[in-house]
């Protein structure tokens, strides 16, 4: 790990103006995946600013039915508190489906948005990654690519996004709120991550300088929930996760939101499947043709062509349970 | 969790009960001192820099900007490195020169031979300026073409030869013929991946010199082998080196032999003139520590209508480094479990520019007995004959191969019981036809089955004129409960309080013991220690009938039993005296007594004896710890995931010294299969031969949530040619684990997956 200098921010306002005049600072909060980088000299920050001290711990009830969450509000906090495990199921299931207790315990809100890929030739220095070392190849391509993209993809990079929460975030329309010298915006999570492209080593659309304070999420009637398949029963990432919301009324699709975790470099909002099901019976077969709707683009190399298959039998099988449920059909295994 | 440790001891012995570990309340309380963690004011932090090549000569390394990081105070390559003296090469007459992992003279050649291999060290004054300095030195490398591809090199693969260490080959019969004549066969063709050690300690070397001696605190599996390398590599006396190894955070095979980081330790602990510690990182153990190989192995079958066997073929290819490693013994168990008319068995390698493989727990019959026994589930298939009773009907009364006889063998009892024990009875045979919800669920089996060995080991045994005994002997505690274990035997041997055995290891200074490996400590120290005990009671028994005040005057040993702290009469129970009131009346502090041969002479007529009685012991019996794995699986009908639900394993592994320390050492081999059936692989690149996936997060060991209750049950019985009728338990429970998870999948779903693991896109 390179030196770094370590300035602790007492408030908002000296974090962004420290942030703003370092050329090569970090925020740090948690620090689960940036000391990791920073281990291995991924990341090699001169200056690493806290930000633990800042008042962003509030989960706050807004006006009109939404949840604020603030960017320093810990995972485990926010999958356990009432507002969350009541109205979004989805995102408490979600974080909770994500790394392991104590990383949760340690890991931000801010932090988790801003994870990034877990590639492993992203990981390793001698290998060629364009999102490491801009126009130096992608290793992932012709290498091991079993829990690599297929939906967005370019040929420079298929790299997937890490987390659980924010393929959550990204089914419940969540807003992020940032912060630089130059003032407050609000960015929609379905603008906030970038693709590939080419140009992989740019991810998202935060400014060097800006800090996250809060994600705003708006209100969600439909009854939700989280299910992500993996290699082993925890600790692992996703090979494909799916956030679903799913209103039914009179067997017809009345609201739905769904995004897919493990298949793309963002959390995937899945618009083609949601423009397929609303106002068509929820119906297995209604779900297949959504799911399918959604994978139609989806490009699979050797290894990870079954992530779109998969993809699909989860879309379907975690909309089944959630009409089912609003349906009353009796208790799932 | 349900577990079964039960089989009531008799009375008042130690062995059999299920004992706390002598060593759980230092560890549990953090007073354990593990080899990185042994305080001096001097210390020095090591770190390695690993090739990034896989073959290749260093052109340049550039160390500026790493000698110019704060505190770093020496970056060592083969440019100015002390010089090492080349490994020994392998012979049977000197069992210690198996202990090089390589044949690599670190840091004394610009040759490099695997991707990860050491080219520098890096020596500081924090173990983060080590580190730090580590990622700055610069190497650069003419590269070479490289065999790396495993599955491209099959068609390179070498038939392996016979030796005395291992059968490559064996032959009954016309097995191809037979097999092509049988009216019911499978021919089959089955894969395995790599696998790495992920031991909860990474490797780790303290090193420290003193003029030309040198002590080293190392997290081992075979110390006094490790001694000799390192005085032969440094061409010192081998008295000048000493090796301690209080604790050792789990080996199975990883610290079996002597891996570059504790080479490199002493090497820098030389060149700097200062203590120095190397921990490896968890990465450093995936490029510098090397594992499981992979396999392709075919399994044939061939049997009447009726289920007997006809033809028997396992034939494998696995893989070794050009500068080390070995074959391993995958074809070991078809040589034994099946009576079949007619057997083929053959092994073969190739070597390729890889770090070297290395024994993982059950070296070859873990990977074996997945193909053999998931073979055996698919013609039980074909035939629409249980599994079970498919091995019943072809379970032999001797050897398959040879007819030599089994010096001990209960398959039969270990299945009868399982399938009791389990409910196998409710397992409908069709695939698919059992579900609970969204899971389809599925039920298998297979067989257990490791060779047992034993090594020679020094002991000596002191008896204190208090009742106190003390047992030394320079064996290697992992965490498998041998101390304990030996203290258990000692204690019923002469007749004293479990509590009253105090026994040393760990360090080389003690008499020289057994690596350990093979699963063969606890048998090999046992039978030297029953010795030591019978020589100590002899010679009480002598002090006491050399006195005319003695009840025990004029008896034998053989009519005397050691109980009660003292011996007494067998044909007078009331009748004896304590060893208090023996050694006093005689003067002596303590008796003591030596097993085994230490030096000159004396050591080379010790490892000729252990080759008499090993090749003897070969001729006339069969020893085997063996056993039947039951397991249910789950698997989503979505998504294909697979989750284990519940486990029964019933072995035979003879006498058990301790119920709680057996029991976990079965169950965790089991959780290690579990591992091995479903998630491990290490993935090596086989465009370059660099392992891509060197740590927890990507290389899967099961975690807790996948593990179901596992039910241990053993049937005591002990082996008539074993030290107290003990068999080896490190290694048998591996076996067989993923045949019965990969058959328990196939009834869940109707799917044979051969390839392991047995993720989930295999059954989309």
């Amino acid at each position: 790990m390179k030196p770094f200098a370590y300035v602790s921010a007492p408030d908002v306002a000296t974090a962004v103006r420290v942030i703003a005049a370092e050329p090569n600072a970090k925020f740090i909060g948690g620090g689960t995946n940036l000391v990791d980088l920073m281990r291995e000299d991924i990341e090699q920050p001169d200056t690493v600013v806290d930000i633990t001290r800042l008042p962003l711990t509030e989960i706050e009830e807004l006006p009109g039915g939404g949840v604020r969450v603030g960017a320093l509000v810990r995972n485990s906090h926010l999958a356990a508190h009432r507002l969350i495990r009541t109205r979004y199921p989805v995102l408490s299931q979600a974080i909770l489906a994500g790394a392991s207790a104590q990383l949760r315990n340690m890991a931000t809100v801010g932090g988790n948005l801003l994870q990034r890929t877990r590639c492993p030739y992203f990981y390793d220095g001698a290998a060629a990654c364009n999102k490491r070392v801009p126009g130096s190849g992608c290793d992932a391509i012709g290498g091991f690519n079993r829990n690599h993209a297929v939906l967005g993809v370019s040929d420079d990079c298929i790299a997937t996004h890490p987390s659980d929460m924010c393929v959550a975030l990204a089914a419940l329309d969540a807003t992020v709120e940032v912060q630089s010298v130059r003032g407050l915006r609000r960015v929609p999570l379905a603008d906030f991550y970038r693709l590939p492209g080419g140009t992989p080593h740019l991810e998202t659309a935060l400014e060097p300088d800006e800090l996250i304070t809060a994600v705003e999420v708006p209100e969600l009637t439909a009854p939700s929930s989280y299910r992500k398949v993996r290699d082993r029963a925890s600790y692992a990432f996703a090979l494909v996760s799916v956030a679903a919301a799913l209103e039914v009324t009179d067997g017809v699709v009345t609201d739905v939101r769904l995004a897919l975790g493990g298949v793309a470099a963002k959390p995937w909002r899945a618009r083609q499947a949601e423009a397929v099901l609303l106002g068509a019976p929820a119906t297995d077969e209604s779900f297949r043709r959504a799911a399918e709707a959604e994978l139609e683009p989806a490009v699979g190399r050797p290894d990870n062509t079954f992530k779109i298959e998969l993809a699909q039998r989860t879309i379907v099988a975690t909309l089944r349970r959630l009409s089912d449920r609003s349906l009353g059909v009796g208790r799932m295994a | 969790m349900t577990t079964t440790e039960t089989q009531s001891p008799p009375r008042e012995r130690a062995v059999g009960q299920g004992i706390d570990r002598v060593d759980g309340p230092e560890k549990t309380t953090g007073k354990a001192r593990f080899a990185a963690e042994f305080p001096y004011p001097d210390l020095a932090y090591a770190a390695l820099v690993h090739a990034t090549v896989a073959r290749g000569r260093i052109t340049g390394i550039d160390a500026k900007a790493a000698e110019a990081v704060t505190g770093v105070l020496s970056v060592i390559t083969h440019l100015n490195a002390p010089v090492l003296k080349p490994a020994p090469a392998r012979s049977m007459l000197d069992l210690s020169t198996m202990v090089s992992a390589t044949s690599v003279n670190y840091l004394n050649t610009d040759e490099v031979h695997w991707d990860g291999q050491p080219v520098a060290v890096v020596v500081a004054e924090s173990l983060e300026a080590a580190r730090r300095g580590a990622a700055l030195v610069e190497v650069t490398y003419q590269e070479f073409p490289a065999a790396v591809d495993f599955a491209a090199e099959e068609a390179n693969a070498k038939p392996q030869k016979n030796s005395l260490l291992g059968a490559g080959s064996a032959k009954k019969g016309d097995a191809e013929a037979a097999l092509a004549a049988a009216p019911v066969s499978v021919d089959l063709r089955f894969t395995t991946p790599p696998h790495n050690h992920n031991a909860i300690e990474p490797h780790a070397t303290t090193a420290i010199w003193d003029g030309d001696r040198l002590t080293v605190h190392e997290g081992s599996q075979a110390i006094a082998w490790m001694r000799k390398h390192l005085a032969l590599r440094f061409g010192i006396p081998e008295r000048n080196v000493r090796m301690t190894s209080p604790y050792v955070g789990g080996g199975f095979g990883g610290k079996g032999l002597i891996w570059p980081g504790t080479i490199l330790t002493a090497l820098a602990a030389r060149a700097t003139g200062r203590p120095v510690r190397m921990m490896l990182t968890r990465e450093g153990v995936y490029r510098t520590v090397g594992g499981r190989t992979p396999s392709i192995q075919r399994v044939a079958l061939g049997a009447g209508q009726d289920g007997r066997l006809t033809a028997l073929i396992h034939t494998s290819v696995t893989r070794s480094g050009k500068v080390g490693g070995g074959p391993e013994q995958v074809t070991g168990a078809a040589g034994h479990l099946y009576d079949a008319e007619n057997i083929l068995l053959q092994q073969n390698l190739v070597e390729m520019d890889l770090i070297p493989n290395t024994f993982m727990r059950a070296p070859g019959e873990a990977i074996g007995t997945f193909a053999l026994e998931a073979a055996v589930d698919e013609l039980a298939g074909e035939l629409g004959v249980d599994p079970i009773e498919l091995r019943m009907r072809n379970e032999p009364a001797r050897n398959p191969l040879d007819g030599k006889r089994f010096a001990h063998r209960m398959l039969r009892e270990a299945y009868a019981l399982g399938a009791e024990r389990f409910g196998w009875a409710e397992r409908t045979p069709e695939p698919g036809s059992m579900r609970d919800g969204r899971w389809l669920v599925g039920m298998g089996v297979a067989t257990a089955y490791h060779p047992s060995v034993q090594f020679t080991a020094n002991v000596t045994a002191r008896l204190s004129a208090d009742g106190t005994v003390v047992v030394r002997c320079g064996f290697q505690e992992m965490g498998m409960g041998g101390a304990t274990a030996q203290a258990q035997i000692a204690a019923d041997e002469l007749g004293v309080p479990y509590e009253a055995v105090r026994v040393e290891y760990g360090d080389t200074d003690l008499p020289t013991g057994p690596m350990a490996g093979g699963s063969a400590q606890t048998a090999s120290i046992a039978a030297s220690l029953l010795a030591a005990c019978a020589k100590l009671k002899g010679e009480v028994l002598g002090l006491a009938r050399r006195s005319g005040d003695s009840p025990l005057r004029g008896q034998r040993l053989a009519g005397v039993e050691a109980r009660d702290g003292g011996l007494y009469r067998l044909d007078r129970p009331d009748s004896g005296e304590s060893y208090e009131a023996i050694l006093s009346r005689a003067g002596r502090p303590y008796v003591e007594a030596a097993i085994g041969a230490e030096s000159g002479l004396g050591a080379v007529a010790g490892q000729v004896r252990f080759m008499a009685k090993f090749l003897s012991d070969q001729r006339r019996w069969v020893k085997a710890a063996c056993g039947a794995q039951f397991c249910e699986v789950r698997v989503d009908q979505d998504t294909g995931e697979v989750r284990v639900s519940r486990w029964l394993g019933v072995f035979d592994v003879g006498r058990v010294i301790n119920a709680k320390t057996a029991a976990s050492q079965l169950r965790g081999g089991i959780v290690m299969g579990i591992g091995m059936a479903l998630s491990e692989e290490t993935l090596v690149d086989p465009r370059n031969g660099r392992v891509m996936n060197p740590g927890l997060g990507d290389y899967h060991v099961p975690v807790h949530a996948d593990i179901p209750p596992i039910d241990i049950h053993y049937l005591d019985e002990p082996d008539p040619t074993m030290p107290l009728g003990l068999l080896g338990i490190g290694e048998v429970s591996i076996t067989g684990v993923a045949g019965a998870i990969a058959s328990a999948v196939h009834h869940a779903t109707g799917k044979r997956v051969r390839d392991l693991p047995i993720t989930l896109d295999k059954l989309l």
